[in-house]
């Protein structure tokens, strides 16, 4: 695979350097600012190579901003950085040679067949043996019997997959999708992961946005960014460990007047309601257990010893996030 | 209704149509155009100068139709005026005028106009009758009264160049080659891109190693195989429906029509880094193109309007490839005679692909 991308520019020295250490994104210090609005703001982050790397972050943080510096569709007002070896503002051409980019909105033609859309990127890139490519993305979509139909025809599902046929067309070794499954239902959304880890398999290193956590918990490595500010970074076992948060679940009939009740307790960080049971999440053990202890001996409710989620764990970020930049 | 209204304020372009259209409207319909051309530019060339001449081109003046802006030209460089719209009538005294009025012998005065639109000419060519009789009529006192009975002194040769005949065809179906170019043009440049930016397929187009002009030249090339092919049903259409002569060369014509197919689509290209829908770069497309047939001399004469008038259409393309078409295909007139309507279109070409290289720059950004 880096081999094909290889013949197709000639190699830069800085790319084999960088690529040999095994990092393929790493940046310092991006910044971008819109009018007095900084909507990046001094982020720094490393990728490496075969993993994929977990993107989160309330709507407006920034992860598009971000994604679209580093794969240098935007030039960044401050910091610097490489993607694939390559700097992020001088060597953007060759960087969108060897990327495969998915934007967040559908961005093939509705108005063009399933054949034409994947024949026009192929196109676009300059690819030799188009038609073998293009072939073989349909036989693998699947889509083979229904190349002729028009893309804007097709279920949510599917064109997310054939968007991302479309950024593995010219083989790329780093895929940067941006919320890939936004508006796809569950068992589509699950064939799509399913996909990107055999891709990541394969050697290929996946940068992902989302708001689904489930999907987070599938990635190896996360990095959360809110106000333009990445403010944690590791993989989803790391990130619960770190928050320090103890849960005890409560369940019973009437858990929603108790919710805003244990809320108040000094004691108790957040309180996240899921059907009839309660997540109560304390940072500090002892003193949650103490303050909780009359609830627990409460005959109409039941409790035990949960684990902290990455939800809970992102929500409280973004809130600390608000109190210290908003 | 009150959501309507909300909605309204909120989309400024819609709203700034809604009243700027109108204040457009009326601003042009009510001050600028007039169908009745006055001070047309006019030039003389005198075989002879003398008092007749002086009174002739006093009464002239005098009229409100004429405005003598070079009185003492020679034939060719009349001809030249004329061919490139810089005078509308050229006035020729032949040598021994003097004495032919004075011997009795009615001799007759040459007058020229370029009647390529009909309507520019007319009033004033019907003015110049009457002025026969009163032009002369202080200089034939005493012994010469009797040489001004009823019947004029002198005779008018009138010569309507370009379109002996008058006919507006002749006029309107060139002209409407610049229009029809002007519309489509402008607006499938501004749709085109505007939809792929809504659409969200630019940025995926901008995510592969194709550059950015490479997108622009994409997009634009084949607006221009477009715009060609209506240039031709347009051309033959003139000739063999409206049997509208062409007297140039086709090949400068074609030069011309690239000339004028590259603004328009830079005007395009800019609108639509402006716009942030579809709708609003169709709107915009209204915008550019309500003066552009108002202002341009495609619909009513372009000296008929206030100085203001003139000096907006003097900007807008659409008026200068009116008057390379018309010199080309009525007048004739080869590269150095349309070299004065080219120039303003590439300048205007310039100033508008800088304007939108920058908004475009920001776009993508």
């Amino acid at each position: 695979m880096i081999a094909a991308a290889m013949t197709r520019t000639e190699p830069v020295a800085t790319s084999e350097a960088a690529a040999d250490d095994g990092i393929v994104i790493d940046v310092q210090g991006l910044t971008k600012r819109y009018g007095n609005k900084t909507v990046v703001d001094q982020l720094s982050m490393r990728v490496n190579r075969g993993e994929i790397y977990g993107f989160l972050g309330p709507n407006g943080s920034g992860k598009t901003t971000s994604i679209r510096m580093m794969c240098g569709l935007l030039t960044p007002d401050a910091g610097s950085g490489h993607t694939l070896g390559f700097d992020v503002v001088r060597e953007a051409a060759q960087i969108k040679r060897r990327v495969g980019y998915m934007t967040q909105k559908f961005g093939l033609y509705d108005d063009l067949s399933i054949r034409e859309n994947l024949d026009f990127v192929a196109r676009m890139y300059s690819m030799d043996r188009r038609r073998q490519r293009v072939d073989d993305a349909l036989e693998r979509l699947g889509l083979a019997s229904r190349q002729t139909q028009l893309a804007g025809k097709l279920s949510g599902g599917w064109k997310q997959r054939m968007a991302l046929a479309a950024c593995m067309l010219h083989e790329p070794e780093l895929l940067l999708l941006d919320e890939p499954t936004a508006g796809v239902d569950p068992s589509a959304r699950r064939d799509f992961w399913d996909e990107i880890h055999q891709l990541a398999a394969e050697g290929i290193t996946v940068l992902v946005s989302t708001h689904y956590m489930d999907e987070a918990e599938r990635c190896h490595r996360l990095g959360y960014i809110a106000y333009g500010k990445l403010l944690a970074m590791g993989t989803p076992g790391e990130l619960v460990e770190r928050s320090g948060f103890v849960t005890r679940n409560f369940s019973g009939a009437d858990v929603g007047a108790l919710s805003h009740e244990l809320e108040a307790l000094p004691a108790v960080t957040m309180v996240t309601r899921f059907g009839n049971t309660l997540h109560v999440n304390g940072q500090d053990e002892a003193a949650l257990d103490a303050a909780l202890a009359p609830y627990r001996a409460r005959d109409d409710l039941h409790w035990e010893t949960g684990k902290p989620s990455l939800e809970d764990v992102f929500i409280h970020l973004m809130r600390q996030a608000t109190d210290n930049f908003s | 209704m009150l959501k309507e209204f909300i909605q309204l304020r909120r989309d400024r372009l819609t709203f700034a149509m809604m009243i700027g259209i109108p204040i457009i409207q009326m601003a042009l319909f009510g001050f600028a155009i007039n169908g009745d051309p006055k001070y047309l530019p006019t030039v003389i060339v005198a075989h002879e100068q003398g008092t007749y001449t002086r009174s002739l081109v006093r009464a002239l003046e005098n009229s409100d139709y004429f405005r003598v802006v070079a009185s003492d030209v020679t034939d060719a460089q009349a001809d030249r005026m004329l061919a490139q719209g810089q005078a509308q009538f050229a006035l020729t005294i032949p040598a021994g005028f003097a004495r032919a009025l004075e011997r009795g012998e009615r001799p007759a005065l040459l007058l020229e106009a370029d009647a390529t639109d009909p309507g520019a000419t007319g009033p004033a060519l019907g003015s110049v009758q009457q002025l026969a009789i009163s032009a002369l009529a202080h200089d034939l006192k005493g012994t010469l009264a009797h040489l001004q009975p009823d019947a004029p002194a002198f005779e008018w040769r009138i010569q309507k160049r370009y379109n002996p005949d008058g006919i507006t065809q002749y006029n309107i179906v060139p002209g409407l080659m610049g229009v029809i170019l002007t519309m489509t043009l402008i607006m499938m440049t501004g749709l085109g891109i505007t939809r792929e930016v809504e659409r969200g397929t630019m940025e995926n187009l901008l995510a592969t190693p194709v550059r950015p002009l490479e997108v622009m030249v994409g997009k634009i090339a084949p607006y221009i195989i477009i715009g060609y092919v209506q240039v031709l049903v347009i051309l033959l259409a003139a000739r063999y429906v409206f049997d509208v002569p062409f007297a140039g060369s086709f090949m400068l014509l074609m030069l011309c029509v690239l000339v004028f197919i590259a603004a328009n689509l830079t005007v395009g290209i800019t609108m639509s880094s402006m716009a942030r829908n579809q709708t609003q770069a169709m709107q915009m497309t209204f915008f550019f193109f309500l003066p552009s047939i108002l202002l341009s001399g495609f619909m009513f004469p372009f000296r008929g309007m206030p100085d203001w008038a003139q000096w907006i259409g003097e900007v807008l393309p659409l008026t200068h490839f009116l008057r390379l078409i018309r010199g080309v295909m009525l007048k004739g007139n080869g590269l150095p005679d349309l070299w004065p309507e080219i120039w303003p279109l590439l300048l205007f070409m310039l100033a508008v692909m800088l304007v939108g290289l920058k908004r475009f720059r920001r776009t993508l950004d």
